[in-house]
């Protein structure tokens, strides 16, 4: 316990600062953390740490609000924690993949995305079902909707699915290979463009990371428009999803509705700095662009517009008793589950585990919004919830922007020999970006944990005794990312 | 004359059918705030899928060739059941009332033979959930005309829908009422629409009707897109004729009337669609059980006050 290193969100430390302990005392601590403690794994991984391979584990504490980081040398093989607490157990298939370090005692060890050059994508061996009335469905990784690829197979009964695989790695570009070597021109790019729709959270943990290292303080009215961006960034997508979930069920009216008000709100981050997505908006040491006076009016008179259509539709949607019959008791993941395997964000806080960076790390007063049920209705209520809360915070922030300036020069290198870390609540959950530095400045190792890869499997859990028709509704109410997971 | 008003009302089906769809459509993007496709656009795609040619499946046999043929022809075979502007069918007999049920479920079988002709997953989910549902709307159909037999002491479709009149509606109004409801539920099971199944879906694992057509293409798509649309149509005239019975102007006054009323029909679809979602699979049978039951219910009600 006594052997935790303990930092702040987006500090950073020295590598030789990282606690190495013995590889029994490292399991005892995280097992005991994660299990006992109530912390949550942030990020597990592999890295070369003063040329020796060791395991390298960040343990999110909310009751102290610190990351708590612990290492342990190690060599081919290792005691697996999955066994005893199984939310490590993606992290474990995927440093076995990438590293070949076994986790000895991994009940199942797969690839998780298929990155070695030989391996071919979705060919593996898959759990299945025998019996005279059952039957295998297997869907993607080409979909009839415009969607990203992964592979789901569902071992079915009739109509009830016993049990759901899900295969990916169709997406992988080796985006954390790509950074190693800057920073340079293509970081930041590369940073925001690994899950597109989250570049904002991504763009924003890492120029944080880079802030901290250079000891460059970022001015209030960038820190406000950071927020207000990622807030933006926020409700665009749960906007969407809520559309989205209506449009499967064949509710027309919020579908069509809702498809149209994202676009308004995308156009507001336009604004901000002429790109839907915020591309090219968060920078080291503040933002781009500056909103001027005649700026802020107009997204103030969009902001108030967009929310009245917004809850006009959302009305329609939450007091229509058939969407109401068909999201509810759809998907159920339980508190228990959640919280055993690690789920994160809306998802986990859909079955009521309150988790959510802004509160955990970031700031005393925030009360994360939960729902109880754990169904595809409770994750439509937690995004409703938050668009309500978003959309004040972007009102409060566009009535006060503190003035001043809105970059501080932020060098374009980083401190040799360094570990950064940062986490942000993006829209789905808590994005974390660590930075590892070589003794020249330059990047050696970037870890990107995206949410989707704490909640995968989440979805998974979900399907279980559900029927298949309820498949597309499930996954729409998770909507996780493929390209994020794959990286 | 009655042999050139009936043939009218049949061209007319035939030619006006696929307006339907469109008018579905068009009502379901007024109440989305769009402004929706062409009400003729089931006539662009017609006509474009019948400019190409099939492309066939290795695994697949005859049966999948001749299914959408078959299902057509069905459709087409129960319409030339109908009594048009109040003008018996040429072809109308006693007891035509089961041919008709069995004609479109013979088109059914040939879609279903054909969708597990093509051995892929979800043509053969969705077989099982067409068949499922079939069994049951097959049933309120029977219900829905056990009543009416009763009502009208008729049994061939011509004859039946000739007695349907205002004056029943003052005597046995609440049968009527349980009848008109109970064939309503069945035409939204039949034409595939929501809350029972979602024609826009993309999604295959939640399509019925949809996921059975999943391998046809060119002329023979085109086909079974035709049929759906015919289906429609010839279902609308049969409640129209129930509930809504006589309009004046003589008999062309009257074969207009029926032919508005069924577009209007087609209207009522689209607002029903777009003002609720589709039921999950479970509530489904429970739609049409309550179908049958208004059906027995009204032939219940009818044996006990009818003198």
């Amino acid at each position: 316990m006594m052997d935790f290193l303990m930092l702040d969100n987006g500090a950073a430390c020295a590598v030789n600062a990282i606690p190495c302990v013995e590889m029994a005392e490292f399991r005892a601590a995280l097992i005991d953390g994660v299990t006992k403690q109530n912390c949550r794994v942030s990020a597990f991984c592999a890295l070369d740490i003063n040329s020796e391979k060791r395991l390298l584990a960040v343990l999110l504490d909310s009751a102290l609000k610190k990351l708590k980081l612990l290492s342990s040398k190690v060599g081919t093989a290792y005691p697996a924690l999955t066994c005893d607490a199984p939310a490590f157990h993606w992290f474990e298939r995927e440093i076995w993949e990438e590293h070949k370090i076994l986790p000895e005692g991994h009940r199942w060890l797969k690839p998780i995305r298929f990155s070695a050059p030989d391996a071919e994508i979705g060919v593996t061996d898959y759990f299945t079902l025998q019996g005279e009335a059952a039957h295998e469905v297997a869907v993607g990784p080409v979909h009839a909707g415009v969607i990203e690829p992964g592979h789901f197979r569902f071992q079915c009964m009739g109509e009830d699915v016993h049990f759901l695989e899900i295969e990916l790695g169709y997406q992988c570009r080796g985006v954390e290979k790509l950074l190693s070597g800057g920073p340079d021109v293509k970081t930041l790019h590369l940073i925001e463009t690994a899950a597109g729709d989250s570049s904002i959270a991504a763009a924003l943990n890492y120029c944080a990371i880079a802030e901290t290292m250079n000891h460059v303080e970022v001015p209030p009215r960038a820190v406000a428009l950071r927020t207000l961006a990622l807030e933006l960034e926020r409700i665009a997508n749960h906007i969407g999803d809520l559309g989205a979930l209506a449009g499967d069920v064949a509710f027309l009216p919020t579908s069509s509705f809702c498809g149209r008000i994202r676009g308004d709100f995308l156009n507001m981050t336009a604004k901000l700095c002429g790109n839907r997505f915020g591309r090219n908006f968060v920078i080291p040491g503040g933002v781009r662009f500056d909103l001027d006076d005649a700026g802020i009016a107009e997204l103030q008179k969009k902001v108030l517009q967009g929310e009245k259509e917004l809850f006009h539709a959302l009305g329609l949607m939450f007091d229509a008793p058939s969407v109401l019959d068909r999201l509810e008791n759809t998907g159920v993941v339980t508190a228990e589950t959640a919280r055993e395997i690690g789920m994160v964000g809306v998802a986990a806080r859909a079955s009521g585990v309150a988790l959510d960076v802004r509160r955990d790390l970031n700031c005393d007063d925030f009360i994360p919004e939960t729902v109880r049920g754990g169904d595809v209705l409770s994750r439509a209520l937690v995004r409703k919830k938050e668009l309500v809360h978003s959309l004040d915070v972007v009102k409060r922030l566009l009535a006060e922007l503190p003035s001043g300036e809105v970059q501080t020069p932020c060098p374009a290198t980083l401190t040799a020999s360094t570990l950064g870390i940062h986490l942000v609540e993006a829209w789905r959950g808590e994005l974390c970006h660590l930075v590892l530095t070589d003794e020249n400045g330059k990047i050696r190792y970037v870890k990107i944990v995206d949410p989707s890869f704490h909640n995968w499997f989440g979805l998974a859990m979900a399907l279980r005794g559900q029927q298949i028709s309820d498949f597309p509704i499930c996954n729409k109410s998770f909507n996780l990312s493929y390209c994020g997971h794959d990286l | 004359m009655k042999l050139l008003i009936w043939s009218t009302g049949i061209v007319a089906a035939l030619a006006g059918a696929p307006l339907l769809p469109g008018i579905v459509n068009r009502v379901k993007a007024f109440f989305a705030g769009r402004k929706g496709p062409s009400v003729f656009q089931l006539y662009f795609d017609l006509a474009k899928l019948s400019r190409k040619a099939p492309v066939y499946s290795t695994t697949t046999s005859w049966v999948f060739r001749i299914a959408p043929v078959v299902n057509c022809a069905a459709v087409i075979g129960a319409l030339l059941l109908l009594p048009i502007a109040g003008k018996a069918s040429l072809f109308g007999f006693a007891g035509d009332v089961v041919l008709m049920l069995y004609v479109c479920g013979l088109g059914r079988l040939f879609t279903v033979l054909g969708a597990l002709d093509t051995g892929s997953s979800f043509e053969g989910m969705g077989s099982s959930r067409e068949c499922q549902f079939a069994i049951l709307s097959e049933g309120a159909i029977l219900a829905v005309f056990g009543a009416l037999i009763l009502l009208t002491h008729r049994v061939s479709l011509s004859g039946i829908l000739a007695q349907m009149s205002l004056h029943l509606w003052s005597v046995d109004g609440t049968a009527l009422i349980l009848v008109g409801i109970g064939f309503f539920i069945v035409i939204l099971a039949e034409c595939c629409r929501v809350p029972v199944d979602d024609p826009d879906t993309h999604l295959e694992l939640t399509m019925i009707h949809e996921a059975m057509i999943l391998d046809n293409s060119g002329a023979d798509l085109a086909l079974i897109h035709y049929a759906a649309a015919l289906k429609m149509w010839v279902l609308l005239l049969i409640e129209i004729l129930l509930i809504c019975p006589k309009f004046g102007g003589g008999a062309w006054g009257q074969l207009a009337g029926e032919i508005l009323c069924v577009m209007l029909g087609a209207a009522v679809i689209g607002a029903v669609e777009s003002v609720m979602a589709r039921y999950r699979f479970r509530k489904v049978p429970q739609l049409l059980s309550s179908a049958i039951g208004m059906g027995l219910l009204a032939v219940v009600l009818l044996i006990l006050f009818q003198a």
